[in-house]
């Protein structure tokens, strides 16, 4: 696969001798949809900003389509849209003046119609004349979206889109990334609802202190690391569980009328069957089961505390 | 060259500019305007000529440095502060704009404001106090070169500073002082020693000298003294900030 971005030993130290990045490497693959996960602090921001232009880095190199982001800036800039996690815009500018402005900015001629259709298509055309002062904070994020995408970039990296955004903006949202993607854009996100990431990304990064802890794909990170419940509910309560059954470490809940047998879904081999099997020889009879599945965000809070513990 | 880029950058400050057109070019020539009154008329009749020149004609060159002065370092320096500020200084720092074309936005629209306003308050003054021009292109040059360098360093001063009060604190402490000092309401001739030696320390003279020479053929210092001066700032400024681009300081984190 082709990587459109490229990070080779990237560090960055503050001026205040903070280490926000170490060693940073990570390829991002054209027309993916990336997800950078990880807690307050880990550095994603940080990480964008240095692929954007907008700090430089302490060591190491990026490269955007191929070109060095220091020393061949406008090239590797020209094709990338930033919508930042701060909202900082101009109070007294119009949402068409800003837009097109960001347009300008990007060296691209003048074109009126498509940024007539990206503000119909984020639901500004009505507010196009309104000063920036005057919209909601879910409006102004989406100004956000349009100046970023009103130079028709190819990579778009998106600094925790959805924060202070309503639920039906985010499905909005989520609907205009995937088309993005479909017009071959290549998307990097950071976000802290877990949802997001399982929802859109086709591979996920967590960061955390400065360091990538891991990069995997999405469908590959979830069967890896997801470990599975089996919940059965009894016909009649246990006292105790038998210790038949000890191997498996159930847990029981309501007073012993409720089982939950949890297994890494990576080594499951028979013990579900063995389970049934020893379970029909106490003689305990099961009512209704179900399974359920750990999520990314479990998986994650368990993989950044793992690493905290280290 | 990202000439789109430049363009953008030029009218976005342009447009900021007439959003607060009561700020930026009203409230500078009335309170020139106001000098013209006060010294142009009420008081310049009481008083003798200088150099052949009557006083209300003979301070307009001054004044008319004192606003492009104040208004090109305040004008500039917010242009490129403000973004800082804010938060908004992102998506110029993300485009592909050089540093060139950066300067070339900003300061160009900067100094195209000075300009304007520098021949607005000359339009003005003409209303209250007879004067005439006798190098009209000197007097233009004067007028652009000087918007421009200090366009210039007021960008480089919106760049240091970190908190409003810096960035009027050398307006205010520095460049208001020199120019009254610096020969706006006088002849450095009339001065006593050792004032009239220390004063040619003062960089505004020159800048003032030239000018009024432009304007009455009469000047302090030697005509291509001056020229040579305003050249020096200009390139000075230019430098300084060519280093500032260079080492990213106080512009990228
Ligand atoms: N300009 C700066 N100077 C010094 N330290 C900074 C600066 N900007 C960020 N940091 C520090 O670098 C670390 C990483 O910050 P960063 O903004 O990249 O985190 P983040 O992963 O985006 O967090 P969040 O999820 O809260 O947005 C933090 O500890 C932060 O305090
Ligand atoms: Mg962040």
């Amino acid at each position: 696969m082709s990587h459109i971005i490229k990070v080779s030993g990237l560090g960055k130290t503050y001026k205040s001798g903070f280490t926000a990045l170490r060693d940073v490497n990570l390829d991002i693959q054209k027309g993916e949809i990336f997800a950078l996960l990880g807690p307050n602090g880990a550095g994603k921001t940080t990480l964008i900003s240095i692929i954007c232009g907008i700090s430089s880095p302490t060591s190491g190199q990026v490269t955007a389509h191929g070109f060095d982001i220091v020393k061949d800036y406008r090239l590797a800039r020209s094709k990338i849209g930033l919508v930042p996690q701060e909202l900082s815009t101009d109070a007294f500018e119009s949402v068409w003046a800003t837009v097109n402005f960001s347009r300008g900015l990007f060296g691209k001629a003048p074109n009126p119609e498509y940024i007539e259709q990206l503000l119909r298509q984020l639901s500004l055309w009505d507010k196009k004349n309104a000063q920036m002062r005057e919209l909601s904070g879910g409006m102004k994020r989406r100004v956000m979206i349009a100046k970023a995408l009103s130079h028709e970039p190819e990579i778009l990296f998106l600094d925790e889109p959805t924060a202070g955004v309503d639920v039906e903006l985010r499905r909005d949202m989520w609907e205009m990334v995937r088309g993005l993607r479909e017009h071959g854009v290549t998307i990097i996100l950071t976000t802290h609802y877990i949802e997001e990431a399982e929802e859109m990304a086709d591979r996920i990064g967590v960061i955390r202190q400065g360091e990538i802890l891991l990069v995997e794909e999405k469908q590959a990170l979830m069967d890896k690391l997801g470990s599975k419940q089996l919940n059965l509910h009894l016909t009649s309560p246990l006292t105790e569980i038998p210790a038949a059954l000890a191997e498996f470490n159930l847990q029981s809940e309501l007073e012993g009328s409720f089982l939950r047998y949890s297994y890494d879904s990576r080594q499951n081999g028979d013990s579900v069957a063995r389970l049934f099997r020893i379970l029909s020889e106490q003689g305990i009879g099961i009512r209704d089961l179900n399974s359920s599945e750990s999520s990314l965000e479990e998986i994650f809070v368990s993989l950044v505390h793992e690493e905290t513990a280290k | 060259m990202n000439i789109y880029g430049i363009r953008a950058i030029y009218y976005f400050e342009m447009a900021r500019t007439m959003r607060t057109l009561m700020q930026s070019i009203v409230s500078p020539v009335l309170s020139t305007s106001l000098y013209f009154i006060v010294f142009g008329t009420a008081i310049g009749s009481r008083m003798g000529t200088i150099d052949g020149v009557g006083y209300g004609a003979f301070i307009i060159p001054g004044l008319v440095m004192l606003a492009l002065l104040s208004q090109s370092i305040s004008n500039a320096s917010f242009g490129i502060f403000f973004p800082k500020f804010s938060g908004t200084i992102y998506e110029v720092l993300s485009a592909p704009v050089s540093p060139l074309e950066i300067v070339l936005g900003y300061v160009g629209a900067a100094a195209t404001k000075s300009v304007v306003l520098g021949i607005l308050i000359l339009i003005t003054a003409r209303v209250f106090v007879d004067y005439s021009i006798e190098h009209p292109v000197w007097m233009m040059a004067f007028l652009i070169l000087t918007s421009i360098t200090f366009s210039l360093f007021g960008f480089i001063i919106g760049i240091w500073a970190d908190d409003f009060q810096k960035l009027q604190v050398i307006p205010l402490m520095v460049i208001t002082p020199l120019t009254f000092l610096g020969g706006a309401f006088y002849s450095i001739s009339m001065l006593p020693e050792p004032w009239q030696t220390l004063t040619l320390f003062n960089p505004v003279v020159y800048l003032i000298s030239g000018f009024r020479w432009a304007f009455y053929g009469v000047a302090d210092v030697n005509i291509a003294v001056s020229l040579g001066m305003t050249m020096v700032f200009l390139l000075t400024c230019m430098a300084a900030i060519w280093w500032i681009f260079r080492t990213g300081y106080r512009i990228r984190t």
